[in-house]
């Protein structure tokens, strides 16, 4: 985990890097107003709060689209298939190796961008976690169109609770994957690299399978 | 550092992030263009011009020039008889009304729902065996016990609605008769003069806020005690207090709303809503009650998308009354049991507290008046279900004597503002139901403003109207709901969001609905928490080992 090696190289592009800190952005803002919305606290409040946080939404839903897009015609997807190999080199590295200041066991390259646990974890997110959130933040929003739309057997209070059992999961989430970028050769690396693109390269190379297969 | 070095490729990114804005944005912040039109709904647009056109109020008689009109009337109902050797079906439409026979007709048995009937309330509780003091807000003459004459034509007061003069007034104990002479009503300090009645009938006309004032500002006996949203404030209101009756802006009347035909006043609440359906005026311009809908629309906010999903569980009035009482305060408790306390000299007194009101009065018990009131809110489907005097009582319980009807789940209910009106009031502990005393009477009678006594009062009282009472009296709580549907404010001064979307806000405890920010699901909000708490404990502590094994590692 030294610096040396060859330089730098470039890892995530630049729709990448702007999808990351847009979603981040919309999260985070996403986060403060559903929580007021909630009753958590009382900041913009609520009556401005649920109108932010609706335009919030949907600009979310459009933008999702485009990054499914980009995910789908770039082969992208591909760095998100889910594996168990070296899942366990992953997790011994930060339950132990870590402490030891052992080498990761997944270098990052341009074509294996994600160890297994990051693979999962993003798959869970943007497959299952974030959709959640808009679908039901979508129904949530159109609770007056309910009956129109043939929804009528649903119930607010579950759809309410699912929406925040979701905020919990994603701030819980975020919690920790800030928490992940300081592990990097410098506690700042990783969050630099996701700004200019440009990684510093690791030791090693990841093994064949691991690369994506354009 | 290198970080975000490359601030152009941010145009791109900021481009796409502008697009999506400009697709989803302007539903969801502001006004669509279309919405310009608005302000051109039809139904606002009928009712404006019908009270603000030149010539909206007209008419085609000079009433100063009527030969039957040219005497010097002695009698009230001299005057009466004048107006209906005209006015032929008046006085048969007069005797169809509530307003007549204080009996509502298409309630229950057509006999007990009505002041007149078997309901009650807890102010003066009931109107029988008190006539001569309640019945000064009949529309007759001379109601002064059971045995009034209610085919009697000649015994309707015309006058009290269609003097336009404002001039006539009937005294507060004559049983609907105004004065002969100047005459001084002690209880409040003001002197009743005999009417003009050449004067007064020779400008009658419609009805405007005054005369219909004149009894439902005074409701209970005086000036804001019964309503809450109708005192004589409302007489000649500010926009503040009211944006359509603004005496100097759109200057509504009652019959604005309240529709009339045939002298039959749309309105009445009891056993069946006033308005049955909310319907616009474009599709029915002779709806019998205007509603707020009949003017506004179903889609009342112009650039406000989300107010108007309210519309279906939320009555207009919930957002748009923030406060009763707003200029002269409302009875809000009425203690019954503890009438009859004494003064040093033996005598009956009264205590002023706040506002310049009674807070005490020996005839009558203790009292609390409030101004700027928050009403508390129900479902309400448009009627009330009243208790009649004859249903049980259990005194453990705070009784309803009126409650709002209504539920979340009929689809019709709305959740709407209410005034609740708390008492002690008498009833009969043995038989367990209410009672109803003789209050008002001459001195040495059993009633109780003379006697002080409430085992006589009330088994006068319940002899009179042929109901049972075991000798005994007690005194339980109740409450009374009025709807507050008057004083609407002005659109600066509505609800806030929050106000509502809000644990301890105007709808804690209202069942039935999902509050966001109301309902906040507390156990799947602390797992929830718990769940990120543990999260940061867990990066926290990791963060330390690193630091502390790496600087272990640096020691080596």
């Amino acid at each position: 985990m030294s610096a040396q090696g060859n330089g730098k190289f470039y890892l995530y592009t630049r729709y990448e890097r702007f999808w990351h800190w847009l979603q981040a952005a919309l999260i985070i803002a996403l986060a403060a107003t559903g929580f007021e919305v909630h009753g958590s606290f009382t900041l913009l409040g609520y009556k401005r709060a649920v109108t932010v946080h609706s335009a919030l939404g949907i600009t979310w839903l459009v933008a999702f689209a485009f990054f499914v897009f980009w995910v789908a015609t770039t082969g992208e997807w591909k760095q998100y298939v889910p594996t168990t190999r070296k899942m366990f080199e992953v997790m011994r590295y930060y339950g132990y190796g870590i402490f030891q200041g052992q080498p990761h066991p997944c270098p990052k390259t341009p074509d294996a961008k994600h160890n297994p646990l990051q693979r999962l974890t993003y798959l869970a997110l943007a497959a299952a976690l974030l959709p959640f959130m808009m679908l039901t933040g979508l129904l949530y929003w159109l609770y007056n169109d309910w009956a129109a739309l043939g929804l009528g057997g649903l119930s607010l209070s579950a759809v309410a609770v699912a929406h925040l059992l979701g905020a919990f999961a994603i701030l819980a989430f975020l919690v920790v994957h800030v928490y992940m970028t300081t592990t990097g050769h410098t506690p700042l690396a990783h969050v630099k690299a996701m700004c200019t693109g440009w990684e510093d390269a690791e030791d090693g190379k990841p093994e064949d399978w691991e690369k994506r297969t354009a | 550092m290198r970080l975000c070095k490359r601030p152009l490729r941010i145009w791109g990114g900021l481009a796409v992030v502008a697009a999506v804005f400009l697709i989803a944005g302007p539903r969801l912040l502001g006004a669509a263009p279309s919405d310009k039109n608005a302000d051109a709904a039809p139904g606002r647009q009928l009712a404006r011009s019908a009270v603000t056109a030149p010539g909206a109020r007209w008419t085609t008689s000079d009433h100063s020039k009527y030969e039957a009109l040219q005497k010097d009337f002695a009698k009230p109902e001299e005057v009466t008889a004048a107006c209906l050797s005209c006015h032929q079906m008046a006085g048969d439409q007069i005797q169809h009304t509530i307003h007549w026979t204080w009996i509502c007709p298409d309630c229950g048995d057509g006999k007990s729902m009505g002041k007149y009937g078997k309901t009650i309330n807890n102010f003066c509780i009931a109107v029988p065996s008190n006539e001569p003091r309640c019945t000064s807000c009949h529309i007759g003459y001379g109601w002064k016990d059971k045995k009034f004459d209610f085919a009697d034509k000649n015994r309707i007061d015309c006058l009290v609605c269609h003097d336009t003069t404002h001039t006539y007034q009937k005294f507060p104990t004559k049983a609907g008769y105004p004065v002969t002479e100047p005459t001084l009503f002690p209880e409040d300090g003001k002197t009743y003069l005999p009417p003009d009645y050449k004067k007064i009938t020779a400008k009658v006309g419609r009805p405007d806020r005054l005369n219909c004032g004149a009894c439902h500002f005074y409701g209970g006996g005086g000036d804001g005690v019964k309503h809450g949203d109708l005192d004589s404030s409302m007489g000649m209101p500010k926009k503040s207090l009211d944006v359509h009756m603004d005496a100097e802006g759109l200057n509504f009347s009652c019959q604005r709303c309240h529709t009339t035909k045939d002298h039959q006043i749309a309105g009445r609440l009891y056993t069946s809503p006033a308005a049955p359906e909310r319907i616009s005026l474009t599709e029915a311009d002779l709806a019998s009650k205007i509603a707020c809908e009949s003017c506004h629309g179903q889609k009342p906010h112009k650039n406000d998308a989300k107010a108007n999903d309210h519309v279906d569980k939320v009555a207009c009035q919930s957002c748009h009354i923030p406060e009763f009482a707003r200029v002269l305060p409302t009875k809000m408790t009425w203690d019954w049991s503890t009438a009859g306390q004494m003064n040093a000299e033996g005598k009956p007194f009264k205590k002023e507290g706040p506002y310049g009101k009674p807070v005490y009065d020996s005839k009558k018990g203790d009292f609390t008046w409030e101004k700027n009131v928050e009403p508390v809110y129900y479902w309400f489907n448009g009627a009330m279900s009243n208790m009649l005097v004859t249903d049980k009582v259990d005194p453990t319980k705070i009784v309803s004597v009126n409650h709002p009807a209504g539920s979340p789940s009929d689809g019709k209910s709305r959740i709407m503002p209410f005034k609740r009106h708390t008492g002690k009031q008498p009833f009969d502990p043995v038989n367990a139901t209410f009672v109803i005393p003789h209050l008002f009477g001459p001195k040495d009678s059993d009633a109780y403003w003379a006697s002080f006594d409430w085992k006589r009062a009330v088994a006068s009282g319940m002899k009179y109207v042929d109901l049972p009472f075991s000798g005994d009296v007690g005194f339980v709580e109740t409450e009374y709901f009025f709807p507050i549907t008057h004083m609407v404010a002005p659109k600066e001064r509505v609800v806030a969001c929050g106000e509502c979307h809000n644990a301890e806000g105007r709808l804690k405890g209202l069942p039935g609905v999902y509050v966001p920010g109301r309902d906040v699901h507390a156990g799947v909000t602390m797992v929830g928490w718990g769940a990120v708490a543990a999260a940061v404990l867990a990066v926290v502590a990791h963060g330390v080992g690193r630091m502390v094994s790496s600087s272990r590692r640096k020691g080596q």
